[in-house]
């Protein structure tokens, strides 16, 4: 799968650790090893506070990561400064959660969509009408919005605008932060099917953030699971509900999907994410697992390779585990 | 003019004191025509005269009509009291943004440098600043930029520090606009408002602070006409000539409550709800 496409983002070992409150650090992620491909879409799904975010973000390059780096093309982000950093910036864009809070307040639809080509002067000022007009056609908004104030628009119209801004440059990859999350449901799969159609058109890569573990398994080629900072499991999107192997993935998928159509199906997750763990030992789910042991509580699990394209970060045997599992749904 | 007179209608109380202090701007501006004597030409033949019909408020010492040197301390008190909040409002505007949106050192070093201009007593540091330029009214206008800058820059950073983390500035960011960009076009609208509305009230309590070094001795020197200085003159003969002191303090009053009003009157109007 992915050895066909041209890589051209790598995550390498990436930590981003903020001062917490008191003594000590926060890690909101640890060890992020990651790779996005030419024209495909890598989902990152996990819950609230577990890290997304702050990787979206600086894979934006909004904020540098504490340790490790991010390459674009081989070039390490954490070291362009200045006007080189503006220039990339050209290369990767960000699609906000929230667009009415992604828009300067009191700016109409034709500025919005037309600042990053002025940012980097594609277009004269006074072409900007024409230059938005096409912009929103792209998105399937009416031209005559370019005058309109998204105060006036809805949620899902309002993110087409969003989406317009961040394909202005044309860029190679676009991060989308949880993109769609805002949006009702009927209008969640219309935005989607946009995001997908343009990436068909423009060979764009996706990094797509989310909650919604079933979004991410339609639109996304590989996905990534992360708890607490950590990238548990990673794999190609159409196995997640069938080869999934980590127990929080398993924990995951089943409070969607319903594999046998009974409630005996389903293996609930207990308690809540517990903060941020020691982030020096033990596998961070140690404390919601079912299957942890004595190794879970004092070594932290690595990725390894169990097949081509899918990693997992645990120390059970999987064979042993996916046992266990039938046994008990028999 | 149909706009103009709903706006009246909609906020009379700000037309007035606009009116009011257009009216002081306009004695100031056209004060060679209102005034009856030259300000500065003493007769000491006529001196310490009380108010009649030759001299309106009365003649000082020096014999000066005291009518024509209020109407031009009018000159002196404005333009040092507008060069003053336009000074304050940009150097605190600019150092506040600054601060607020790169934080980290930058930061540190403008908040701890006016925690420094707060926790000494203003008037005392401004006296302190203006000893140490030598007495006029331009270093005195220094003086007191220098220990009230703080007030604006610690607003400017507030307002910064509460959108700089927003959406749509990180979204600037990734689009590519220049941090120049940035700060004129998105961090200076939000800021301004607030800024003006400050400047506004601010240029009542502003001229008093003038005045106050004045009377000092360390704004204005004789024989310049300006308020502070006149009270300071009139003070010897405060129970023989009273007018000497009424006239130019009644001056200060007025002036200093107009401009008070003023900056209310503009919050009003300005104020969008979300201060």
């Amino acid at each position: 799968m992915s050895e066909t496409g041209e890589r051209i983002l790598e995550v390498k070992h990436v930590t981003k650790r903020y001062p917490a409150a008191g003594h000590g650090q926060l890690a909101a992620d640890y060890d992020v090893n990651l790779e996005l491909y030419r024209g495909r879409t890598l989902g990152i799904v996990g819950e609230s506070g577990c890290g997304k975010s702050t990787l979206a973000r600086m894979l934006a390059s909004l904020e540098p990561p504490t340790e490790g780096e991010i390459l674009y093309r081989g070039k390490n982000l954490a070291q362009l400064k200045g006007e080189a950093l503006r220039l990339h910036r050209q290369k990767i864009q960000m699609i906000f959660q929230d667009p009415a809070a992604a828009f300067p307040p009191g700016m109409r639809v034709m500025d919005i969509v037309c600042e990053p080509l002025l940012n980097f002067k594609r277009i004269r000022r006074h072409d900007r009408e024409t230059a938005a007009k096409k912009l929103l056609e792209m998105v399937e908004l009416p031209g005559d919005f370019a005058l309109r104030d998204p105060q006036q628009m809805s949620g899902g119209q309002r993110q087409r605008v969003g989406i317009a801004r961040a394909l202005a440059l044309e860029p190679e990859i676009v991060i989308c932060d949880e993109a769609t999350s805002a949006l009702d449901v009927s209008v969640q799969k219309s935005v989607t099917e946009l995001l997908v159609r343009l990436q068909r058109e423009k060979n764009i890569s996706y990094c797509f953030i989310s909650h919604d573990i079933a979004l991410v398994r339609a639109v996304s080629h590989e996905v990534a699971v992360m708890y607490l900072g950590n990238v548990v499991e990673v794999l190609p999107g159409e196995q997640l509900a069938e080869g999934s192997l980590h127990p929080y993935t398993r924990a995951l998928i089943e409070a969607v999907f319903d594999l046998r159509g009974k409630d005996g199906g389903r293996t609930a997750i207990s308690g809540e994410a517990s903060g941020v763990p020691d982030v020096s030992e033990g596998c961070p789910f140690r404390q919601r697992c079912r299957y942890c042991t004595e190794v879970c509580r004092t070594e932290r699990p690595r990725l390894r390779t169990v097949e081509e394209g899918h990693q997992v970060a645990c120390h059970l045997e999987f064979r042993e585990k996916r046992r266990m599992e039938k046994r008990r749904l028999e | 003019m149909a706009k103009i007179l709903a706006f009246i209608k909609k906020n009379p109380g700000f037309a007035v004191c606009f009116l009011l202090a257009l009216l002081v701007l306009g004695v100031a501006v056209f004060a060679p025509l209102l005034a009856t004597h030259d300000p500065y030409e003493a007769v000491l033949a006529d001196a310490v005269q009380a108010p009649g019909a030759e001299h309106w408020f009365g003649t000082d010492r020096m014999g000066r009509d005291l009518y024509s040197r209020v109407i031009y301390g009018a000159r002196a008190s404005l333009t040092a009291a507008f060069a003053l909040v336009c000074i304050v409002m940009a150097v605190g505007t600019l150092l506040g943004i600054l601060s607020g949106y790169f934080g980290g050192i930058l930061d540190v070093v403008i908040m701890r440098l006016s925690d420094m201009m707060v926790s000494f007593p203003g008037m005392v540091l401004a006296i302190a600043v203006a000893g140490i330029m030598g007495a006029n009214l331009r270093n005195a206008v220094v003086a007191i930029a220098v220990v009230s800058w703080t007030k604006y820059a610690r607003l400017a950073r507030s307002l910064v520090l509460k959108i700089r983390n927003r959406d749509y500035i990180a979204a600037a960011r990734v689009t590519g606009s220049k941090t120049s960009h940035i700060l004129w076009k998105y961090l200076l609208p939000n800021v301004l408002p607030m800024i003006v509305i400050t400047g506004a009230t601010d240029i009542g309590s502003m001229m008093l602070e003038i005045a106050g070094l004045s009377f000092l001795g360390f704004g204005a020197q004789a024989p310049a006409a300006e308020w502070g200085l006149m009270l300071n003159e009139g003070r010897a003969y405060l129970t023989a000539a009273p007018w000497l002191m009424i006239f130019p303090g009644l001056a200060i009053f007025i002036t200093v409550m107009i401009f008070n009003l003023l900056g209310d009157s503009l919050r009003d109007v300005l104020d969008p709800g979300n201060f």
